[in-house]
């Protein structure tokens, strides 16, 4: 389980370039130690996840930040297939989107996010946010190991 | 302050623990609407509007429950069970805080449904500020849950 201060991997999923460098960014600097990956779209990051195809024998993330809103295959599908996977209900799944539809927030709750962040709308708001989510889940909560192969 | 009105529900039976989270909360300005309960029959109670908690709503569910483990009469893993087995209650975030150092826990719990895990920090001060990060956390930072009422409102308006 380890501890907060070591190092773990996290995956951003997102099709907005700018947002993902920019948490990138603030999480490098506020605490995040181990590799911040990236992918576009839900295919991709089940890919990712299941350590797919040219996932294959990759990293296994233990913290996943998910946008609701993508191409190919969105965010609410991503969440129900992740948290009815055996395999990887356990990672903790944060919503990270513009979105502030009740009906999204609710749902994603009921789909097993472990929460929901508005992506602020303004530069000092988004680093702010992000900041503190650094703040929580690298320095304070405990997360699960997470290998492509069963513990 | 109503039954309703409760934010958080802290469910611990270490006294020292209960009032160093509510000192914590208190000073980071989060613990004014905060209901303690010793129990995981009593945090059932509270939370499916029985017993002594009859005439609260499932309307009005706490923004977040901060759940010891090991509790007295039903334990932890227990009531995390049934409140995310139970769709009234299951959008409900759950925070794990506990003085376990197992794996098998940490890993039951997230299988379970918990939204995160903490470990009671044994330093004093550790504690203070790891509290006061978890609420800062889970009621200014986080969306919680949007109850029905709410949502109905929110449809109507949009």
């Amino acid at each position: 389980m380890n501890a907060t201060q070591s190092a773990f991997d996290i995956l951003l999923v997102d099709d907005n370039p700018a947002d993902t460098d920019l948490t990138s960014e603030v999480l490098s600097r506020h605490g995040c130690r181990g590799e911040i990956h990236t992918v576009r779209d839900g295919v991709e990051a089940l890919a990712f996840l299941r350590g797919q195809g040219k996932y294959a024998g990759g990293p296994a993330p233990q913290l996943v930040l998910l946008d609701l809103n993508m191409p190919r295959k969105d965010g609410r599908a991503v969440l129900a297939e992740v948290k009815s996977d055996p395999a990887l209900r356990k990672i903790p799944v944060i919503v990270f989107t513009t979105s502030q539809s009740p009906r999204d927030i609710t749902r994603s709750y009921e789909l097993g996010a472990n929460c929901y962040i508005n992506k602020p709308g303004t530069l000092p708001e988004f680093v702010a946010a992000v900041t503190e989510f650094g703040n929580f889940w690298f320095r304070r909560a405990y997360l699960p190991h997470c290998n492509h192969e069963p513990l | 302050m109503s039954q309703n009105d409760v934010d958080i529900l802290l469910v611990e039976d270490n006294q020292e623990d209960a009032e160093l989270t509510v000192h914590a909360l208190r000073r980071g300005n989060l613990a004014n609407t905060l209901l303690h309960v010793r129990d995981g029959e009593e945090a059932l109670e509270f939370l499916f509007c029985a017993g002594a908690f009859v005439h609260r709503s499932f309307e009005h569910p706490p923004k977040l429950i901060l759940l010891d483990l090991k509790l007295p009469k039903v334990d932890g893993t227990e009531v995390l069970k049934r409140v995310k087995g139970d769709a009234r209650t299951c959008t409900i975030p759950v925070v794990m805080m506990t003085s376990s150092r197992e794996e098998r826990d940490l890993l039951r719990s997230y299988n379970l449904g918990a939204n995160s895990y903490i470990q009671k920090p044994v330093d004093f001060q550790r504690f203070l500020e790891t509290v006061k990060t978890v609420g800062l956390y889970w009621l200014v930072i986080n969306q919680p849950p949007v109850i029905a009422a709410q949502k109905a409102r929110g449809q109507a308006s949009s």
